[in-house]
């Protein structure tokens, strides 16, 4: 049987080859990566925003969903730590000509890419291409299916780390479409493992998966019972396409019952942080006065999100480099 | 050729005879069973002192992927693998290209199968014309073509209306039917089985109604038209409890399940192998251990391969992407004997639901070893051992269990008195 994505992305020594995901990740792996991150938020206010820590390192982001903003910071963070990077949009590209995942990126392996960021539609991509296709280029899922999005994960625990009382201490709930999204199980399984004692997801029947107990989580259908005395509060965003296929009555109905407004936020506590992994839908899913308002962090996730990609990257790259030299060694 | 087979323990389930004896074997028939009759020599003896002799295996479900499919699969490969398999007759699904709904298709199949010469086939007809559950195939006339069988696989007939009077023209001819319930509207998009695993692995899920809901009303159906129905790869508890109902009223409904499905369940799908990607998918070991309970209760008579062969590529990306089947039919005698390992039936139970039970499912001329009917044996070694993979003849090498060893190893094959397989 394959192997899972905990024992996939971890080489013999326990560092970081891959990054597939959260689950199965030990508590002290993610708190380097946050530790990592917080020393690297202190290059992007220097004049010269680099270090060389990539350098001679190709990085190639592999893009088969649209995305600005992921892909933006990958290469950011990419660039700021030295490497060459390559941007790869493949929908508009070789898939349509009929060439396969397996191609494309055996293909760019060739080339001799030392690390593949891959956002991907279907769940289990990025495990797929470090499972079955190059194991020896170091994977970073930017996005896989509703799997996955642990650099946004990450991402969002580092901006809580910094803005609010230890994990241990808090109460955070994620709003909205838990049902469709991989930043919703990846925060989960990030808070849990960090010690978060009261996760809440707030969801309408309709936008929650089955067996969501199995995240340890509180299941609120109710958002007013739901944000009381809440620290944190992470909406997701709506996709439009959800009232297409029976999952809510209109986008009206769910703004009204979910939608995060100044006097639903008034129920949380007075200090609670408003976290959005963007793009945010005004009016859909979070009220303009919120999102702009003194305590939404959204736009501190975004400058977060390009240190902690340069911390995974740079720990995958570290890792992967230590297992090609062990298997060196072996051979 | 006149063959005797020496020495073996002979197990017919469907005579429950056990017994250390011989076989004697003449022009393709079981000619007589201890002493050798007089003036009886036999052109070749097979010492089979250690060895059982069964009858050949029946497996009611092996895609052949001929016509239309040769990159995955084609008459001489698979039927061979079925040989290696201890399997001597198998019923093929009608989902061909073309589909088999005329009598030239299915002319074309068993023409090709003759010539390979490895095992009988018996082809299994489209209820409808291009399984398109609208118009239905001219029954009759592949009844007369050598179809035992019809089905609509996975493939629904949406109208009502339409499926019952399909049921009751069959009814009128007493053709069997083979149902595959899945509701096409709950079942849409998903590739797991709709629970916690397919939840965190962030799946797609097939809820379990999309298969009850759909049961609940063939089994009403067919209870109103009393056509002969058998149920294929059934994979939830709730839907054995409804087909054990059905049985306890007096519905004369019998039901195979894929030997795969009482191997594995959704948790194994942790890791994303696409090889486990299957339809109707790998439910809950809850489920898996309903199913379990109903072979060995025999309110499933019947254990199939569910043979589907890919070539690589249908299986080189991602879980939700990859096409869905497992090939196993050249492992199916081994790994009915796990089931015999892990304690779930006794080997003579076992050879009962891959033989005597298949057979009766459908009322085929096979499955059993009586004096005067066809020789189709199937001689193995139960204290010996199959490494999976070893030798793989199917052209799908699209198999969970490769690199794996199983118990048992299939040492001869005989259809129609004919060596087909040694090992």
């Amino acid at each position: 049987m394959s192997l899972k994505s905990s024992q996939l992305q971890l080489n013999q020594q326990g560092q970081l080859c891959h990054f597939l995901g959260i689950d199965g990740l030990p508590r002290e792996l993610l708190t380097e990566i946050l530790d990592t991150a917080d020393s690297f938020l202190e290059v992007g206010e220097r004049a010269v925003k680099k270090v060389p820590l990539l350098r001679g390192k190709t990085v190639c982001n592999v893009f088969f969903e649209n995305s600005t903003r992921t892909r933006s910071t990958f290469e950011l963070a990419a660039k700021r730590l030295s490497a060459d990077v390559l941007n790869l949009d493949i929908q508009t590209s070789s898939t349509s000509k009929g060439e396969t995942l397996y191609d494309t990126l055996r293909n760019l392996e060739a080339m001799a890419a030392d690390m593949f960021v891959v956002r991907h539609g279907n769940s289990g991509a990025a495990h797929f291409i470090a499972g079955n296709v190059c194991p020896e280029v170091a994977i970073i899922n930017a996005g896989d299916g509703n799997h996955a999005h642990p650099t946004q994960a990450m991402l969002d625990m580092l901006t809580i780390r910094r803005h609010q009382a230890p994990f241990e201490q808090l109460s955070v709930a994620i709003v909205g479409d838990i049902m469709h999204s991989r930043v919703a199980r990846s925060n989960m399984e990030a808070l849990r493992i960090l010690g978060c004692p009261d996760i809440r997801v707030i969801a309408p029947r309709t936008l929650l998966p089955a067996g969501i107990e199995q995240y340890g989580v509180r299941v609120f259908n109710d958002l007013r019972v739901g944000l009381r005395d809440v620290d944190v509060v992470i909406m997701l965003r709506l996709q439009k396409e959800r009232m297409q296929s029976g999952l809510l009555p209109s986008e009206g109905e769910f703004y009204r019952q979910y939608g995060l407004t100044s006097d639903s936020l008034a129920l949380a506590r007075p200090n609670a942080l408003v976290m959005h992994p963007g793009p945010i839908n005004r009016g859909v899913e979070i009220e303009s006065a919120v999102a702009d308002g003194p305590q939404s962090v959204i736009l501190k996730q975004v400058t977060y999100g390009i240190a902690v990609r340069m911390a995974v990257m740079s720990m995958a790259m570290a890792g992967q480099t230590t297992q090609r030299q062990s298997r060196q060694g072996a051979q | 050729m006149r063959i005797t087979i020496a020495g073996a323990r002979v197990i017919d389930p469907a005579s429950q005879f056990d017994q250390i004896t011989d076989l004697h074997i003449d022009a393709g028939q079981i000619h007589a069973l201890g002493q050798a009759p007089e003036g009886f020599v036999a052109a070749q003896t097979i010492d089979a002192r250690g060895l059982i002799a069964s009858p050949g295996l029946v497996d009611l479900n092996v895609s052949l992927r001929e016509p239309g499919f040769g990159r995955k699969g084609n008459i001489a490969s698979e039927t061979r693998a079925a040989a290696v398999g201890g399997v001597t007759s198998l019923c093929c699904p009608p989902d061909s290209r073309p589909v088999l709904d005329t009598p030239a298709v299915a002319e074309l199949i068993l023409d090709r199968c003759e010539r390979a010469g490895q095992t009988r086939v018996f082809p299994i007809g489209a209820l409808t014309k291009g399984l398109e559950g609208e118009q239905l195939s001219e029954l009759v006339a592949l009844r007369d073509a050598g179809c035992v069988a019809f089905t609509q696989g996975l493939a629904p007939i949406r109208d009502n209306r339409i499926l019952r009077r399909a049921l009751e023209y069959a009814a009128g001819f007493d053709l069997p039917l083979i149902f595959t319930p899945q509701d096409p509207a709950l079942a849409e998009g998903g590739v797991a089985h709709e629970g916690p695993t397919a939840a965190r692995l962030g799946l797609p899920g097939i809820p379990e109604t999309a298969e009850t809901v759909t049961l609940a009303r063939d089994l009403l159906l067919i209870e109103q038209t009393g056509v002969r129905a058998h149920f294929s790869g059934l994979s939830s508890a709730r839907a054995i409890d409804m087909l054990a109902d059905a049985q306890a009223r007096g519905l004369p409904v019998t039901a195979d399940v894929a030997m795969y499905q009482l191997l594995l369940c959704d948790e194994d799908l942790d890791g994303y192998s696409s090889l486990l990607h299957v339809m109707p998918p790998l439910r809950s070991s809850s489920d898996r251990r309903a199913l379990r309970q109903a072979v060995q209760a025999g309110v499933i008579q019947a254990i199939a391969s569910h043979h589907q062969p890919h070539e690589p590529e249908a299986k080189r990306v991602p879980f939700a992407a990859s096409a869905p089947g497992i090939s196993s039919v050249e492992i199916m005698l081994p790994l009915a004997m796990t089931l015999v390992a892990d304690g779930l039936l006794e080997l003579p139970a076992v050879l009962a639901r891959l033989t005597s039970g298949p057979a009766a499912a459908l009322g085929l001329p096979a499955g059993r070893i009586a004096v005067g009917d066809r020789a189709d044996l199937v001689l193995f070694d139960p204290a010996g051992t199959t490494e999976i993979g070893k030798h793989w003849l199917s052209k799908g090498d699209n198999c969970p269990f490769l690199g794996q060893a199983a118990p048992g190893c299939v040492s001869h094959t005989l259809c129609d008195g004919q060596l087909v397989f040694q090992a």
